[in-house]
């Protein structure tokens, strides 16, 4: 068949979805860039206020800087414990393998907000790590550990500690084994063959886990409203409290620009990193 | 001086032990434990506390008690009405995606253009954007046109949120098919469609089919586009239960999350028997 022939019957295909994608992601975002430009709530004047009001103000950078940070610190606890889960996945036999893969795909499936609320409950007064510490004898009364900064951590790398996992698994069972065997043979110790031989050859399933692991968790509305709570603030619930509490649009725009603009810095160094990376690995 | 260089070898017997085996697996498997522990305990531990018989989330439960199951599905048709809402947006936003990805995806699969690949990051990017940025622009796209919010403006946000995942599934189940099929096919007559229908598509179904499930339990579990897309009288289930926990931390918040628990993991089961949904994560 003449591909030429049949080429705008093709492209006719990928017409609906592509308008789709126009209307509600284009449009939309569009939309959102262009509000971020008003000086007031009325949006009657042009300007760059809302960028200047955001920028000048210690305790909105404050806010940015938690979100960013908080992306950063869950991506490295989700290496640091789903690096050895998928190496538990990768050295187990097939029998293993799938009831793991059951055990990390469980979670991701499970809605957000029930994994959430089951950090309220162990984080809880009277949680389970409260009613460990009492028996214990290590305290009198509850430990407030709910609405801190650390809770907010532990639940997000749990929650997208699967994220972190599954991209793991795809490299490390794709990793030629002969690599670390000949290191081995050449008597490499198992701590020095990991580090020299196996991690640089993981760094691409580790930047694509980074890079789910980042997003998802700057963006993790449920879990910093409901573990953070009132006191710990980060630009998703800032966003939403902007747009619908106070009704301030420009602003609540000019959050949303500047949420994505840094996560899609984040994701263009990781990408960038990513290519060269994989140059090194095959080349 | 000959005999020590020849000795020299032996310095570094083959058979030795690695060094250092013993600590690597000790570390790995302690760490992996641990891991494994985070990802699977806090399921357990509202499943446990779901069938407390006291009135607190305390943990652990003074008792066992199906009564917040009881006080679920007969005393609270809210939260009925709200995970029904929640199935039929989710149903319906999944079954439009599907057949808009699907049509996309079977054409820019075999494309490795600019253009192509231009257009397949484009469709990916509710994935990395932050769905409250996209929330807020449909919400404000509704505003403008005066259209006010409705089911229309959740399914029109959720349907963007699920597109990513059949497209995802459906190309890389595209790549996987083996072009001698097609050719054979060609070959012995069939004309694009016929070939399409009958040796493409069978082999996409479990691509599709796996997609289609990620793309529903990520729409039945989104909180912040729906925060931002349903109109004062819908709510959906997610929204419900994370209002429960923030302000009163009911019971039947508990179990409603053991019903979810217990839903996903039979479906998924389900899924990875008939679709071998895992193979799409590996």
């Amino acid at each position: 068949m003449n591909p030429n022939h049949r080429m705008p019957r093709d492209w006719l295909l990928v017409l609906p979805l592509g308008l789709f994608f126009i209307a509600f992601v284009g449009v939309p975002l569009l939309l959102v860039a262009l509000i971020s430009l008003h000086n007031d709530t009325a949006m009657a004047h042009v300007g760059i206020r809302q960028y200047m009001v955001f920028f000048g103000d210690s305790y909105n950078r404050g806010i940015l800087w938690q979100t960013l940070w908080l992306g950063m610190a869950t991506t490295l606890v989700t290496i640091v414990l789903g690096y050895p889960v998928a190496h538990l996945y990768v050295v187990s036999p097939p029998r293993w393998r799938r009831v793991l893969i059951v055990l990390i795909l469980l979670p991701l499936l499970t809605s957000s907000v029930v994994r959430t609320f089951a950090w309220v409950v162990i984080l809880g007064n009277e949680g389970l790590v409260n009613a460990l510490l009492m028996t214990l004898g290590h305290a009198g009364q509850p430990v407030k550990l709910l609405y801190t900064p650390l809770a907010v951590i532990l639940s997000l790398a749990q929650i997208e500690l699967p994220l972190m996992v599954l991209p793991l698994v795809t490299t490390l069972t794709s990793l030629d084994t002969r690599l670390p065997e000949a290191s081995h043979a050449l008597g490499a110790s198992s701590w020095r063959t990991w580090w020299k031989i196996t991690v640089p050859l993981a760094i691409p399933g580790l930047l694509s886990g980074t890079l789910l692991v980042f997003t998802g968790a700057v963006s993790a509305f449920v879990v910093q409203t409901l573990v953070g709570g009132g006191q710990l603030m980060y630009m998703p619930f800032y966003i939403y409290e902007q747009a619908i509490q106070t009704q301030n649009y420009p602003f609540a725009a000019t959050l949303a620009v500047i949420l994505l603009v840094s996560v899609l810095l984040v994701v263009t160094l990781l990408n960038y990193f990513g290519r060269k990376t994989r140059g090194f690995v095959h080349g | 001086m000959a005999k020590s260089t020849l000795a020299a070898p032996r310095v570094v017997p083959a058979r030795r032990a690695q060094p250092g085996r013993l600590s690597f697996n000790a570390v790995m498997g302690l760490m992996g434990g641990i891991g494994l522990l985070m990802l699977i305990g806090p399921t357990l531990i509202v499943l446990v506390t779901s069938v407390t018989s006291g009135y607190s989330l305390k943990f652990p439960p003074p008792g066992l008690s199906l009564h917040w199951y009881e006080a679920l599905i007969f005393d609270s048709p809210e939260i009925i009405d709200d995970l029904l809402l929640s199935l039929k947006l989710a149903a319906a936003a999944t079954a439009c995606a599907t057949v808009l990805a699907v049509a996309a995806a079977v054409t820019l699969a075999r494309r490795r253009t600019f253009a192509a690949r231009l257009l397949d990051s484009f469709f990916m990017a509710p994935l990395t954007i932050p769905s409250l940025a996209l929330g807020l622009g449909i919400l404000i796209l509704f505003n403008l046109e005066s259209a006010g919010l409705s089911f229309y403006s959740l399914l029109a946000g959720h349907i963007a949120l699920c597109a990513p995942y059949v497209l995802y599934t459906t190309s890389a189940s595209y790549a996987q098919l083996d072009p001698a099929l097609l050719d054979s096919s060609t070959c012995l007559g069939a004309g694009g469609w016929f070939t399409f229908r009958r040796v493409v598509l069978p082999g996409l179904v479990p691509g599709i089919a796996s997609g289609a499930f990620i793309a529903f339990m990520n729409s039945f579990d989104n909180v912040a586009l729906s925060l931002f897309l349903s109109d004062a009288r819908s709510e959906v289930l997610p929204i419900h239960l994370w209002h429960i926990i923030e302000d009163s931390l009911d019971v039947r918040a508990a179990a409603a999350s053991g019903v979810l628990i217990v839903a996903t993991l039979i479906s998924m089961l389900v899924m990875e028997r008939l679709a071998g949904l895992s193979r799409q994560f590996r």
